[in-house]
Order: C-alpha cells, then structure tokens, then sequence
C-alpha cells in the first residue's frame, strides 16, 4: 500500500508543475526536410534544458524544453543559423544555456589541460627512464 | 625523492578532496538570471489570455510610465501564494501587466477569480517563446520595467511579503 502510495506521489507530483495545453506543433514533430531536421537536431543536443539542468532540450521532457525545440526547428525552418540561434539563446541566459562552450579567459584551461597534463606525464618519465639507465 | 617533493601527493590530495567536498556541500542555487536586465524588453505582440483584459505588447511598456511585468500561469502553484503581494504592489500604484505561460482562458479566470486580479494587461504566450525573449526560465518571475520599456530587475520565483517594499520602491524610482 506504501509503496502504491509512493509510486502515485511520484506520478502526481510534476503534474502540479505542468500546464494542460497540448506540446507545440514542433516540439516532437520533425521538420520534413531532413537537413534541416539534422541541423535543428545536432543544435538541440547542445542546448542545456532550463527546467531539468542536466539534459539537452534533446532529451528532456519538461514542457519548456519542448517549446525550446519547437522554437529552434521553427527559425532553422525560416533558414536561420544554428549558431544564430545558439548566440540568441546565449544573449538571454548566459554561456550557461550552450553545451558548446566558447575559448575565453575563463575557459582556456579546458582546451589547455590535456596538453600541460601530457606534458607533465613526458617530463616524469623523461626522470625516471634517465635515473634508471644512471 | 627529496624530503618536501615526498608530501606533494597528499597536499595535492588533500586540496583536491576539499575543493570536491566544498562543491558538494555549498548549497547550489538553480536561479538562471536573465541577461537582459539593462536591455530593452524584447519586441513582441501577445494577444487577450482572458476574457476583459487586454493582451499585451512590448510598446505597452515603453508608453513613459513604468511597469511591473509578472510572467505567470494559473497552473503554477507559487502563483498563488504571490498572489497577495502582487495585490499590495498594484494597492501602491504600480501598473502590474502579466504574461500567462501556455493558459487556457477558462482556468485564467478561475485563478483571477480565486486570487484576485492585480493585472491591468495579459497576454496569452502559449509556447513560451516570449518568457525566452525575456531569458525566464520559470514560473512565477517578475520584471521591474521602466518607462522607455528598459528591464532593470528581474524577481526568480514567487514574491514574498518581504520583497513587497522593495519591488514598489524599484518602479517607484524607475519613473
């Protein structure tokens, strides 16, 4: 019975947060030319959901994701760019939203790291192989 | 190894596992603050969400008088209880205009019939792209506007009692 209880609690519970209009029209629905579809897709996998902060607009289902796909497939329908859509999205809520982040002060060290770390890893072994033949 | 080279490891590790622990004990805060306050609200036409009000567009805001924008919906339950807040505000003298977030009309004026109606504009954005426009993440938010239709403040989650005095001085000020 608790578990009942539970297992109902969990359904109930995010429907408080959820309106009962039906999805966009583009929000689930591909477009029918597949490059664009393509475009629209890849863009979306790189769009962090607003809602559930760890997905892309790609895989989750809160309701405004949704609405961020069916904006997105609405302009690259129009002929926008990805990365026009991309820079609109960053202008309102920050580099935050993008899974792509941009090379900047801040950021440099992300592409920097594996390049110091191998070659900190060179300078290690060049020590150990030298004091092991002296 | 020479004598101090010997405790790097450990340091190392140690700075490590309390940078980790500092990350997962900070309390986290989900606000995604807009990027526009300082701009201009974004260009948009919303038509009626309900019945007897008017809807809603960015000229609205830009007429010299400044606004409290409050992007809401019928469906949200920290609605409700800003609900007398926003109240109190439009008892100051502020123009409160709203955005219903993907609202029928029918369970708009239920909400304005239960909750009281502050609103002297709503418009009806039933696929969220203007609450984007506005970098809202959310439900409810709200945006102190001023009068040539520039975002100064923006308000993540519902109004509390105490957030009253200091919202109607913001647009008081904004004039």
């Amino acid at each position: 019975m608790k578990r009942l209880l539970l297992a109902l609690a969990l359904i109930a519970a995010p429907a408080l947060a959820d309106s009962d209009l039906p999805p966009a029209p583009l929000a689930d629905t591909q477009l029918p030319n597949r490059k664009q579809e393509a475009q629209a897709k890849a863009l979306m996998e790189t769009i962090r959901c607003l809602v559930c902060q760890g997905q892309s607009i790609a895989d989750s289902n809160a309701e405004l994701a949704g609405d961020m796909r069916a904006m997105v497939r609405e302009r690259i329908a129009a002929g926008e760019k990805p990365a026009a859509i991309r820079a609109w999205l960053v202008r309102r809520y920050g580099d935050w939203v993008s899974y792509d982040p941009p090379l900047d002060r801040v950021t440099w060290i992300l592409w920097a790291a594996p390049v110091l770390f191998v070659a900190i890893g060179l300078w290690v072994a060049r020590s150990s192989f030298r004091r092991r033949r002296g | 190894m020479k004598g101090n080279v010997k405790w790097a490891p450990l340091i190392v590790f140690i700075l490590l596992g309390s940078a980790l622990t500092y990350g997962l004990v900070r309390p986290e805060s989900h606000n995604i603050k807009s990027k526009m306050i300082g701009a201009s609200v974004p260009s948009f036409t919303l038509p009626a969400a309900t019945e007897g009000l008017p809807g809603l567009s960015s000229g609205d805001l830009a007429t010299g008088q400044p606004h409290l924008l409050n992007i809401f919906a019928s469906w949200c339950v920290p609605c409700v209880a800003e609900a007398p807040q926003l109240k109190k505000i439009a008892q100051a003298g502020v123009p409160i205009v709203g955005i219903a977030v993907r609202d029928r009309p029918e369970a708009l004026q239920g909400f304005l019939a239960r909750n009281g109606n502050p609103f002297r504009a709503i418009g009806a954005d039933d696929a969220s792209q203007v609450m984007m426009a506005m970098g809202s993440s959310g439900v409810p938010e709200s945006y102190v506007v001023d009068g040539k239709g520039q975002i100064l403040q923006q308000q993540i989650g519902p109004i509390n009692p105490e957030d009253v005095d200091g919202i109607v001085a913001a647009v008081k000020a904004a004039r």
